[in-house]
């Protein structure tokens, strides 16, 4: 089994398709010679060329929007934007035209459009460069969502939002780039829709996103010295959410902690905490408990930065507060 | 507004005869394929009875050069565009059309010139203001009315309604009610063809106010970097909803918003069909031959207000009156031509009928059941 980092994954995954496909080709702002603001995409010009490897002006509408006009033709292009905060330049091609256009037209079109981003604090970027916006799509009707937390997901999960018919908003997060583990010889497609048990407990689960899932894990070691016994799951798509596996996690564990590093407020665990009280309220022992960042943008310096955003630390702490309850 | 809120009492009291009318199982309306190829499969709806199926009425004819017989088609494809949005606005002042509902009347010609010299498998996105593009380019007037009466036998089987009018299969990519919205994709559509070698154009349309969008800017800009087969057909009616152009851009002409990413532009008059008709195809042309997308500037008037029922406070009744009776488009063509009274009547009552069979097809047509509306989010 190779070892791939995070980055190396998403590499391998865009190549493999690639060379399966005439249809797909990669737009976004230096992806070519320069490989990607965060190299995802380097060597990969020297391979498949500039009509395939497409750099682009700084111009989120029209990389999005021409993703979506390709789209539309039958080829599935795959869009980098380079920052997560940017997707919200091209907020009106992705909501109102991309996510629309099949419904528009009665059935008539597909817009298989992948847009890639990244985004994730912890190298003090600030307000603009480090904000997890994964709600803010979550929420409108013909989108999917993943975020992917480990390179065999990211590289799975890749392969199966280019293959998909709809327009797919992929999440990558930064830090994880270097994590490195072994993947499977062939590439895996992971199918949309299907979380995943990262570790088996019976005292409470963690759903968590992103970093989050490698902080709940790292929580779940520290609980398990304490004899808490915890199940980390990663719904890995969050739109469509695995209700199912969610909630026969939670029916199993009877309680609840849901973490992600975008604000707690009205942020996706909200709707897992709605979705685990609506179907699985009669097996909670104790509330959902909530981890996230506090109610702020992301602030420059490192000591704010790292007070607003949650940490394994806080897991444990809500994991702590779930099971002396009830 | 109101014309929705009778419609929705109304079905609020026969859903048990709307489960009546519909087979059971529901048949997903999505068709197999919806991309616009050359070999794509027909629109298929299995909604659509046997006695519902359209008739042949607008045609596109690949031939060129214009005979004064294709000139009188011409004359007569407009008439088509001007009866039936005579007929929309008579029908939603009756209050049996809900939405929002834009007529373009007086650019007529720029619908049936620019569409009439696109080629089959080229695509195009409208604007809010999309009844005459949709016609023009083939799409039957049952199913644009059919779609105006929220039908699944509309266009868009009742999902998309006048501002969202689409015919994948005559290379409609669907008329656009964010001002600007479509052209992005026009870019990409084009560059879809330049990837993969195809001899296809894609058309944008949309008014003056929308130049000033980002999406006008950036869709140019990378068109023009890239080199792709598509045509940017400014209607420039020199309104922006109840804005004139003087209070919206700093700039007479817009043309040179694109001779600034260094696009080259065409100007016509958009009330002489013929002139827009000849520019029109230079310009598809210009594209399908690989040498770059094209600004076309077309000059024309907005002879009634914004949407139906804007009372133009801000418009100078007296102008307005002037440029119906100078600049309307049919008139136009109908005096160079010297069409008599007589030929001109037998027409108009020709395409009366075609209006009023359109009307008869959609009222008659099958409403969605309200659950439909869960259908078609995801492929």
């Amino acid at each position: 089994m190779p070892e791939l980092s995070y980055r190396e994954a998403v590499r391998d995954a865009l190549a493999q398709a690639m060379r399966k496909d005439d249809d797909i080709f990669i737009m976004g702002e230096d992806i070519a010679e320069m490989g990607g603001s965060m190299g995802v995409t380097a060597g990969m010009l020297d391979e498949f060329g500039g009509g395939r490897i497409r750099n682009t002006p700084i111009s989120e509408i029209a990389i999005v929007g021409a993703g979506i006009g390709a789209a539309m033709q039958g080829m599935r292009p795959v869009v980098e934007v380079m920052y997560e905060d940017f997707l919200t330049v091209s907020m009106e091609q992705i909501v109102n035209q991309a996510a629309k256009h099949r419904y528009m037209s009665g059935g008539q079109l597909k817009v298989p459009l992948t847009v890639r981003t990244q985004g994730g604090a912890g190298w003090s970027p600030g307000a603009q460069h480090a904000q997890q916006v994964e709600a803010w799509f979550v929420h409108v009707p013909g989108l999917k969502v993943v975020f992917a937390s480990t390179p065999t997901d990211v590289r799975g999960l890749l392969w199966s939002a280019i293959y998909d018919d709809n327009p797919v908003i992929f999440f990558e997060h930064r830090t994880l780039y270097g994590l490195k583990e072994e993947v499977p010889d062939e590439l895996e497609p992971i199918p949309l829709g299907q979380g995943r048990v990262h570790r088996e407990g019976s005292d409470v689960t963690v759903v968590a996103t992103g970093r989050l899932v490698h902080e709940a894990l790292s929580a779940a070691g520290e609980a398990e010295s304490e004899g808490v016994s915890v199940e980390v799951f990663d719904p890995r798509t969050l739109q469509p959410l695995d209700v199912d596996g969610l909630v026969a996690s939670v029916k199993k564990t009877n309680r609840c902690v849901v973490a992600h590093e975008a604000v707690t407020r009205m942020g996706f665990g909200a709707e897992i905490a709605a979705v685990v009280q609506e179907q699985a309220f009669d097996w909670l022992d104790a509330p959902v408990e909530r981890v996230g960042a506090k109610f702020a943008p992301l602030p420059f310096a490192p000591v704010m930065e790292e007070y607003v955003v949650p940490h394994a630390n806080d897991v444990l702490e809500a994991i702590r507060r779930t099971v002396t309850r009830g | 507004m109101a014309a929705g809120v009778r419609r929705r009492e109304e079905r609020g009291g026969s859903i048990d005869l709307l489960s009546v009318v519909h087979r059971d199982p529901q048949p997903d309306l999505a068709p197999p394929l919806g991309q616009a190829s050359p070999n794509r499969p027909p629109l298929v709806d299995e909604c659509h009875e046997a006695e519902h199926k359209l008739r042949l009425v607008a045609r596109v004819e690949a031939k060129r050069g214009l005979s004064e017989e294709r000139l009188r088609e011409f004359l007569r494809e407009m008439l088509l565009i001007r009866r039936f949005e005579e007929k929309v606005e008579e029908r939603f002042r009756a209050g049996e059309l809900p939405g929002f509902l834009h007529v373009a009347i007086g650019q007529e010609a720029v619908a049936v010139g620019v569409c009439q010299a696109m080629d089959d498998g080229d695509v195009f996105a409208s604007t809010h203001r999309a009844h005459g593009h949709t016609l023009a380019r083939g799409t039957h007037p049952d199913a644009v009315m059919a779609e105006l009466y929220g039908k699944l036998e509309g266009c868009s089987h009742g999902y998309g309604g006048s501002m969202h009018l689409y015919d994948v299969e005559r290379g409609n990519l669907g008329a656009n009610a964010v001002v600007g919205g479509g052209l992005p994709a026009i870019t990409g559509a084009a560059l879809a063809f330049k990837l993969r070698g195809e001899a296809r154009v894609g058309v944008a349309f949309f008014g003056d106010g929308a130049t000033n969008i980002g999406t006008f800017h950036e869709s140019l800009n990378l068109a023009q970097l890239w080199q792709v087969p598509a045509v940017y057909v400014l209607e420039d009616n020199r309104w922006a909803e109840s804005t004139p152009e003087s209070q919206h851009s700093p700039i007479r002409d817009l043309s040179k918003r694109a001779e600034a990413f260094g696009m080259k532009t065409m100007k016509v008059d958009g009330q002489d069909v013929e002139e827009v008709h000849r520019v029109a195809s230079r310009a598809l042309k210009h594209a399908r031959d690989g040498k770059g997308p094209v600004f076309l500037h077309v000059s024309t008037e907005r002879l009634v207000g914004h949407y139906i029922g804007d009372p133009q406070v801000y418009r100078d009744k007296e102008q307005l009156r002037e440029l119906q009776e100078t600049r309307d488009p049919i008139t136009l063509l109908r005096d160079k031509l010297g069409v008599a009274d007589e030929e001109f009547e037998a027409d108009d009552r020709e395409v009366h009928e075609i209006v009023e069979a359109a009307v008869e097809f959609a009222k008659a047509g099958t409403d969605p059941k309200p659950e439909d509306a869960l259908k078609n989010i995801y492929a």
